[in-house]
């Protein structure tokens, strides 16, 4: 008979409770610790999930553990490895992955597709322990977690782990025999976990709905147990499939207590977040930016609002997408990157027609500038494709958004969170400081003006467009109103939008007794005019010829009167000089006569001559 | 190895917990009385040998590794009952 028992094994180390409970681990990070052993509440891990670390203000409670409850595809895993990679590629926080569902390889390999090089981290930074429980394992007796907590207390004192996911520890609890030891099971690891420091997530499997969890005692034990628990939900609303997330609780923090929707995109997890709680005050911007539409600027005194929200209504076949993508083609000019979502037709399509209207964009595209999205690819609720929009918005770094049209968000799925939708994609154009055009299709049915009713937004854009028909004279023609435009004095004129291969330009259009025109009508009016205008032209043009002809006529006879006078003047002033002499001469006849007559008159002649 | 050597087993424990005693216990017991002279022991300490437990996959304690004649199913427990770990062995016939 032999067994070779290792010495000393049964003689020492009589006083440990637990497995791996050992104190010197805790003094290879003396200063992280405090002095009770576990970290102050506030201080948190970032998940790197944008939205639920700002739901949970700054990601899980650091140094405790986290439940994470979900059914089947809900995205417990993900939600976990991507809290590790955070840790080991971002935050300086190595972790380890205890895999008792998936193997590794397999993990890896998923991670891959969502763009995380986990080979890169591996091992040193991310190590995986693949603990799947083998399916023909043989139970004879009472066992515990203690070797495998042992086990991973050497390999983080090892590596300096500082993070630990337990994925679907579920899957060990079910080989423990009675609901007592899985709870004493339970309580060994968070204790360990606690003892260690780390950072901790489990994540356990929950038929369906939340709290129906009502066989698997351990979950809700481990609820309560637990610092923070978080429950992911995946549903189908109306045949779209839909996932949410809820923080059940938070010790010690304040959180989001509502659900937050999220989306399993190409990039990972995406939480969507209901109000930014944190940014208050968003940079306002006095920039304009052109509309691609000088007249249009015009109207609006200068142009959008860079950061501001536009929205374009109308009927179909109104131009709502040559204006959006005017505005596009405008930002572009000015070097601006600029994301170009279009639901209805192809991104190709789109930019071939808007070709022959002059708007041209594949120059733009092809340097990279613009990035068309064909949208009409993308499925699932309004939630996940808002998502998707903020994403490759964000990838592409757009300063300007083109949604052509936004209306397509609310018929995809729930209505119910159609209309906080909208909502959230102004804030976070705002947040963003994206100038955001997006265009909504009116049914004809409905009437007019309230442009995307379930989506609600046109109380919340900041400048609102609405295009329409007017049917006239067997024609239908565009006309354009500004219906609001926030903060910026704006036209009230209606002016006539016209599409020509030269590009887009407005017209006024002419009101003529009450009545509106446009098109032939406005050309018509026009010409009408312009022939009036040329009459009147000539007619003042025979007038000052027929003037200057009376004029002429006029000063020659003012010049003959003239010469006539002379006459007359020359005439009188000969005559009184012929008077004169007649005069001298009788007056020296006279004297003559009187010298003729010497000594006669006693007094001197000229007295008597007076009369 | 001595001749005569026919079962292998590697017992990981974890210290001195209680079940892990009672696995070194019972184990020995089963096999002086089933297979007298022809096995072999090792008792690994998780506790010690953490790197082995990691690369053999032992999460649980105690876990019994049957290594020779041929790698067969682990069994995991205190090992309490004989029969069940005959059988788990392939060994129905001994414990007739």
């Amino acid at each position: 008979m032999d067994i070779n028992v290792i010495p000393d094994l049964l003689g020492k180390k009589s006083a440990l409770k637990y497995a791996g409970n050992c104190g010197s681990k805790a003094d290879s990070f003396p200063n992280m610790r405090h002095k009770n052993g576990s970290f102050p509440v506030s201080s948190k891990a970032p998940t790197g999930i944008q939205g639920f670390d700002q739901i949970t203000g700054g990601g899980l409670p650091r140094g405790r553990t986290t439940l994470l409850i979900g059914g089947p595809g809900s995205g417990k895993t993900l939600f976990a490895l991507r809290f590790l990679v955070q840790g080991a590629a971002e935050d300086g926080e190595p972790g380890i992955f205890v895999a008792f569902e998936e193997t590794a390889q397999r993990l890896v390999a998923n991670a891959a597709v969502f763009g995380w090089n986990l080979p890169r981290l591996q091992p040193r930074r991310l190590f995986f322990v693949d603990a799947q429980p083998s399916p023909d394992l043989v139970q004879s007796g009472e066992f515990d977690l203690g070797g495998m907590l042992a086990a991973l207390g050497a390999q983080i004192k090892a590596m300096g782990a500082r993070r630990i996911v337990f994925d679907a520890i579920d899957l060990v609890l079910d080989l423990l025999p009675d609901p007592a030891a899985r709870r004493r099971e339970v309580y060994r690891l968070h204790q360990w976990l606690l003892d260690e420091g780390m950072t901790g997530i489990i994540t356990v499997k929950a038929d369906g709905h939340e709290g129906r969890s009502g066989h698997q005692a351990p979950i809700s034990f481990m609820q309560f147990m637990v610092d923070c628990a978080v429950i992911l939900n995946h549903g189908v609303t109306l045949g779209v499939s839909q996932r949410n997330l809820r923080v059940l609780k938070y010790r010690g923090s304040d959180f989001n207590e509502n659900e937050a929707p999220f989306v399993i995109g190409q990039r990972g997890f995406d939480v969507a977040i209901a109000r930014a709680q944190v940014e208050t005050d968003l940079s306002v911007s006095q920039e304009r930016v052109s509309s691609g539409v000088k007249r249009l600027d015009t109207m609006l005194g200068g142009g959008y609002y860079r950061g501001a929200s536009v929205l374009i209504t109308g009927f179909p076949g109104t131009a709502k997408t040559t204006l959006s993508g005017a505005f596009a083609e405008a930002a572009c000019r000015r070097g601006e990157r600029t994301a170009f979502f279009t639901f209805d037709s192809d991104g190709a399509e789109v930019t071939r027609n808007l070709a022959s209207v002059s708007i041209r964009l594949e120059r733009y595209v092809k340097k990279g500038l613009l990035r068309m999205v064909s949208a009409r690819t993308m499925t699932g609720s309004a939630e996940s494709l808002l998502v998707q929009i903020k994403t490759i918005a964000r990838e592409h770094r757009a300063r300007c958004v083109v949604i052509d049209p936004v209306s397509t968000l609310a018929k995809a799925g729930n209505e119910l969170t159609a209309a906080s939708v909208a909502e959230r994609l102004i804030d976070w154009s705002k947040t963003a400081g994206t100038t955001l055009v997006c265009t909504s299709l009116l049914d004809e049915i409905d009437g007019h003006a309230n442009g995307g009713a379930s989506l609600q937004i046109s109380t919340i854009a900041d400048t609102w467009i609405h295009l329409n028909y007017l049917v006239q004279a067997g024609e239908r023609n565009r006309g354009l109103s500004i219906i609001k435009s926030r903060g910026t004095a704006h036209s009230n004129q209606v002016r006539e939008l016209i599409l020509s291969d030269a590009g887009v330009t407005l017209a006024d259009i002419y009101t003529s007794g009450g009545e509106v025109l446009m098109g032939t009508l406005r050309w018509e009016k026009e010409s009408a005019e312009r022939l009036a205008h040329e009459g009147a032209r000539v007619a003042a043009r025979l007038k000052r010829i027929n003037l200057d002809a009376e004029e002429a006529v006029l000063r020659v006879r003012a010049k003959s009167l003239q010469t006539e006078l002379l006459a007359k003047q020359v005439e009188k002033s000969l005559l009184a000089r012929t008077s004169r002499s007649l005069k001298g001469e009788l007056s020296r006849g006279r004297s003559r006569i009187q010298e003729l007559r010497e000594g006669d008159f006693g007094q001197p002649g000229p007295k008597g001559i007076r009369r | 190895m001595k001749r005569g050597v026919r079962f292998k087993f590697r017992l990981y424990v974890a210290g001195n917990a209680p079940n892990s005693l009672q696995a070194v216990a019972n184990l020995g017991a089963l096999c002086r009385t089933h297979l007298p002279d022809q096995f072999e022991i090792e008792v690994v300490d998780v506790l010690r040998e953490p790197k082995r437990a990691l690369s053999d996959g032992v999460f649980m304690t105690p876990m019994l590794l049957p290594l020779e004649p041929l790698p067969s199913r682990r069994i995991v427990g205190t090992l309490s009952r004989a029969d069940q770990i005959l059988m788990a062995l392939g060994l129905e016939a001994v414990a007739a």
